[in-house]
């Protein structure tokens, strides 16, 4: 389980964002997490509550959405969706396989709120 | 008060990604090939490290990183064969973190060929941090069964090379090596893989050749 650590650098984004934009709150957080990311989606929600107490995004709700293994076979141009984790090219078997997405945790984008501009 | 909506799209382990890739380079400028020892706790990586230990040194010169949870054991064990240890305690931490290796890095020995990480034991957690290896190596013992590859995916396709471990144990347990490639294949096809027992060396020279072609890959390419 290091899905905690994970979400503390999830907050050193966060906060970074927060200061940029002069966000009060955060409201939402979406996360793209791979398949083969090594992180569990649950996990990260629960360490996400955990961690957000006494912070801007403590009211904020993380939205996980997982994203499939996809590759290019670099022998035969095919485009697909490794299933099982068997990284072999489903049309011609070939394993120079590139990896095109379901590997990475990456933070989509964050809904936050501003206070009005002074009139 | 006002909403709005901002696109991020940054990973969420950038800042282990750029301590990485910092360390990658400065082990790259000393010519010593960083690699980083995954498994399961009582794979063997420990007593792999004493052979490596005993066969490599003092030809070559070797120091080693240990993490653990907690204790000072495996750095003791290291140093009783005379070979500079440092040990990381995590204090309840799963994984070591690429700036974990970087405080330490001002105390490494300047002169080095190898350096060894041993990460906590565990598959699931250290796969996801670079540690600015150069080699990723993962452990997988006989008695841990040969259907782990697919049950951890991201260790195995994460890895460059598997050393299926505790050989000696072949013949008293079920684990069946063939079975094991043919899993740790499918998931990544350029594992490079070797049969050893830790306990007895057994099967050791081809992975120490193994160790010293891609030390030589290495300070090859950057003389």
């Amino acid at each position: 389980m290091h899905e905690l650590s994970l979400v503390a650098g999830l907050f050193e984004i966060l906060e970074e964002k927060a200061r940029q934009h002069g966000a009060a709150k955060i409201v939402s957080v979406k996360l793209r997490v791979g398949r083969l990311s090594g992180a569990v989606p649950e996990l990260l929600v629960t360490a996400f509550d955990m961690y957000k107490k006494g912070t801007l995004a403590e009211e904020a709700v993380l939205e996980t959405v997982t994203v499939p293994v996809r590759v290019h076979c670099r022998s035969c141009g095919a485009e697909f969706e490794v299933e099982d984790f068997v990284f072999h090219c489903s049309t011609c078997g070939a394993t120079d396989l590139e990896i095109l997405s379901g590997t990475d945790l990456f933070l989509d984008k964050i809904e936050l709120e501003t206070e009005d501009d002074p009139a | 008060m006002k909403r709005k909506e901002v696109e991020v799209l940054e990973d969420i382990l950038g800042s282990n990604i750029r301590a990485a890739a910092e360390l990658k380079r400065r082990f790259l400028d000393r010519g010593v090939l960083a690699v980083n020892l995954m498994s399961s706790p009582g794979a063997g990586k420990t007593t792999l490290l004493e052979r490596l230990a005993e066969r490599l040194s003092p030809r070559y010169r070797l120091a080693v990183i240990e993490g653990d949870i907690e204790t000072e054991r495996d750095a003791e064990r290291i140093r009783a064969k005379g070979i500079p240890a440092w040990q990381i305690q995590t204090g309840g931490a799963c994984h070591l973190e690429a700036k974990m290796i970087g405080r330490l890095f001002p105390e490494l020995p300047a002169e080095l060929d190898f350096l060894f990480i041993e990460n906590v034991g565990n598959l699931v957690c250290p796969a996801g941090y670079d540690l600015g290896e150069s080699l990723r190596c993962l452990l997988l013992s006989a008695p841990e069964g040969d259907d782990k590859p697919k049950k951890y995916p991201k260790a195995f396709r994460t890895a460059q090379c598997l050393i299926l471990s505790k050989s000696d144990l072949l013949g008293l347990l079920p684990f069946d090596p063939e079975r094991a490639k043919k899993e740790a294949l499918e998931v990544n096809p350029d594992l490079e893989i070797f049969l050893v027992s830790p306990l007895t060396g057994a099967g050791l020279e081809d992975f120490i050749a193994y160790l010293l072609r891609q030390r030589q890959k290495l300070t090859g390419r950057h003389a």
